[in-house]
């Protein structure tokens, strides 16, 4: 993975701490050609990972990539799915068992509501593997060598301990992606914990990590702990702790966690990126020396 | 260790199990719910023990406490038959679905001393508990206005019937969105004592209401606006806000950005006269397990506290639930 990843937040009215900038965002971004310029100037930033939800309008984004080629020659896509609004809100209007129907393609669904058969184990493993590969049909011809679990599933699996899922998701992108499994979690060390247990080893996980312990579920100092001495391949995300923490102060925070293999952040603004780019660089130089 | 069970393993439910699932105080001793998909994966993965009837349920797990994620129409009887077996309850907003059956519950729950609460869970997010400390401490001076609203995209085109298109089943936005911010202000500033003119319309529903547009009197005479629309997909999810106006200034408030005007500062630490903001990252404690927002994980944890004495049974009660009850069926009244 680069150390550097860009995100997507910002194009899709995500903001943790504003309701008016993510308003101002999504005004902004109504355009995909406006979301395609900032990944250009990340890409002239030298950030080439664009890291994003399975969301409708990614589609768009796809379909531009692909139309050029030789553009976007190294460009590679870390899909995080699935994009949890849509089936929230699906649950919310039709049930979990009326979501599936609506969005497992084929008759897989229709057959087993139907038949009224009974369900073993392995049907759920197939209606995972179904959904998977209906997130994934619009990256279809690009790289994608990471594929992402988002964190509202991870750690609902994770709370009802089915862990066996989240390892299931991790072979079958393997297999049939050719990927490695990404998990975001909002509870890091619990997380590493589950996958251990089903024998994945050092998994790639991307958590909030940030100097003022946000989201940093059970306390900063156990992540700490966890980094220094687990095996583990960390994303850092939320890193200015939605924005709590000067950029400067946070980036140094970060740079100097050991097995952060990457930082993941958005930027709507030309100006930001390069800034957030310098200071990694920086601090990252400092650690070496 | 609490020993707890859930009934009703939908979208909350399975959240609300989720977050008992991870806690370190909590043993979930069974999981009942009538579809057998459900049951089927939540007791092969989760290796919870799964039932179908509830009252075998309880009389085979014994819990201390259950959280009640059943759809509203169920709440009734499903409570009643828990207080009758003498367990604590967390139950899922709204309350009840007449004020009559929820004050029944209320004083039988008050009776036998049992602690419960009801899922509004606004009441747990830093900005909204920061806004009632202000209140309370006088910040604003005379309040004389607010204005309380939520928006979100859950009905945004003509969609097939659901139990929660059918008003006799607790379906709608007013006993959905609307409820959350009607408590919200009825914790804030107090509870509801008349609607006086309402506007319960479809925008895309042909049987209940997607938005309702209110004006409410409280019991304290402070007067505002309520505005609520579920058919707003300029909101990419629930957007819950609250203003208030007084004589010394005004708060505007959502889940994640506090901003306080003040014509003057009466020692209200951290505000000075003018504008201050903050942001939900100053005023949210740490879960120690995260999912979907710290509210969710700190409203159980915190009944959970309470069923093992350790807070005091205060917030999201029963009554104060029953209160919301109370302001949507007057909210109800006024429309017609």
């Amino acid at each position: 993975m680069e150390r550097i990843l860009f995100g997507d937040n910002q194009f899709f009215a995500v903001n943790h701490i504003s309701d008016e900038k993510s308003r101002a965002q999504s005004i902004k971004f109504r355009e995909d050609s406006a979301i395609i310029k900032t990944l250009d100037d990340a890409r002239a930033e030298g950030i080439d990972t664009f890291m994003c939800t399975t969301h409708d309008r990614i589609a768009n984004i796809c379909n531009i990539v692909r139309s050029e080629p030789e553009k976007y020659k190294n460009f590679k896509i870390f899909p995080c799915m699935p994009y949890a609004h849509k089936y929230a809100n699906a649950v919310t209007e039709l049930g979990i068992a009326g979501t599936l129907k609506q969005y497992v393609p084929g008759n897989f669904m229709g057959s087993l509501f139907k038949g009224g058969m009974a369900f073993l184990s392995k049907d759920y493993l197939s209606i995972m593997e179904l959904l998977v590969d209906a997130e994934m049909k619009m990256f279809k011809g690009i790289e994608t060598p990471v594929i992402f679990l988002q964190n509202v599933i991870t750690d609902l699996f994770l709370g009802l301990r089915a862990y066996e899922i989240l390892a299931a998701f991790h072979h079958y992108v393997k297999k049939k992606y050719n990927a490695e499994a990404g998990f975001i979690t909002m509870n890091l060390p619990l997380l590493l914990d589950a996958l251990e247990s089903q024998g994945i080893e050092n998994p790639i996980i991307c958590a909030s990590i940030n100097k003022v312990g946000f989201r940093m579920s059970g306390g900063k100092e156990i992540y700490e702990e966890t980094l220094k001495n687990r095996k583990v391949r960390a994303i850092a995300m939320q890193v200015l702790g939605g924005g709590a923490i000067s950029p400067k102060e946070a980036i140094e925070y970060v740079c100097n966690l050991p097995n952060i293999e990457s930082i993941l952040f958005g930027a709507s603004s030309k100006a930001n990126i390069q800034n957030t780019v310098e200071n990694i660089h920086h601090f990252d130089q400092q650690d070496n020396r | 260790m609490v020993k707890v069970a859930l009934i009703g393993a939908g979208k909350m439910g399975i959240s609300h199990l989720s977050i008992l699932g991870a806690h370190n105080d909590v043993e979930v001793v069974g999981v009942c719910d009538t579809s057998k998909m459900i049951n089927d994966f939540l007791s092969r993965y989760g290796k919870f023990n799964c039932f179908t009837d509830l009252k075998k349920m309880l009389k085979e797990t014994k819990p201390d406490a259950v959280v009640v994620a059943v759809p509203t129409k169920f709440h009734y009887s499903i409570i009643k038959d828990l207080l009758e077996s003498n367990v604590h309850v967390f139950a899922e907003k709204p309350f009840c679905l007449t004020t009559k059956q929820g004050e029944e519950l209320v004083q039988m729950a008050e009776r036998q001393k049992l602690i419960t609460q009801v899922g509004y869970h606004n009441k747990f997010i830093g900005t909204f508990g920061e806004v009632k400390r202000l209140v309370q401490k006088g910040a604003l001076g005379k309040i004389y206005h607010f204005v309380a609203e939520s928006y979100g995209p859950v009905v945004i085109r003509p969609k097939q019937d659901t139990w929660r298109s059918d008003p006799s089943e607790g379906g709608g936005c007013l006993l959905d969105y609307a409820s959350h911010v009607i408590d919200l202000v009825s914790d804030i500033l107090a509870p509801v004592a008349k609607a006086k003119a309402s506007l319960l319309k479809s925008v895309f529903s042909n049987t209940v209401e997607d938005a309702v547009y209110s004006t409410l009197e409280l019991e304290n005479q402070i007067s505002g606006t309520l505005s609520v629309n579920w058919s707003d997909e300029t909101h990419r999810k629930m957007s819950t806000s609250i203003t208030l106006v007084g004589t010394n200034g005004k708060i505007v408030s959502d889940a994640n950005e506090l901003k306080v005007y003040l014509k003057e500062n009466d020692g209200n630490e951290g505000y000075d006269k003018g504008w201050t903001v903050k942001y939900i990252t100053d005023l949210t404690d740490q879960v120690d397990f995260y999912l979907r927002g710290e509210e969710y994980s700190a409203q159980l944890d915190y009944f959970v506290k309470a069923v093992s004495g350790k807070v005091p049974n205060t917030i999201n009660t029963f009554r104060s639930a029953w209160y919301t009850d109370k302001a949507i069926e007057m909210i109800r009244q006024s429309a017609n």
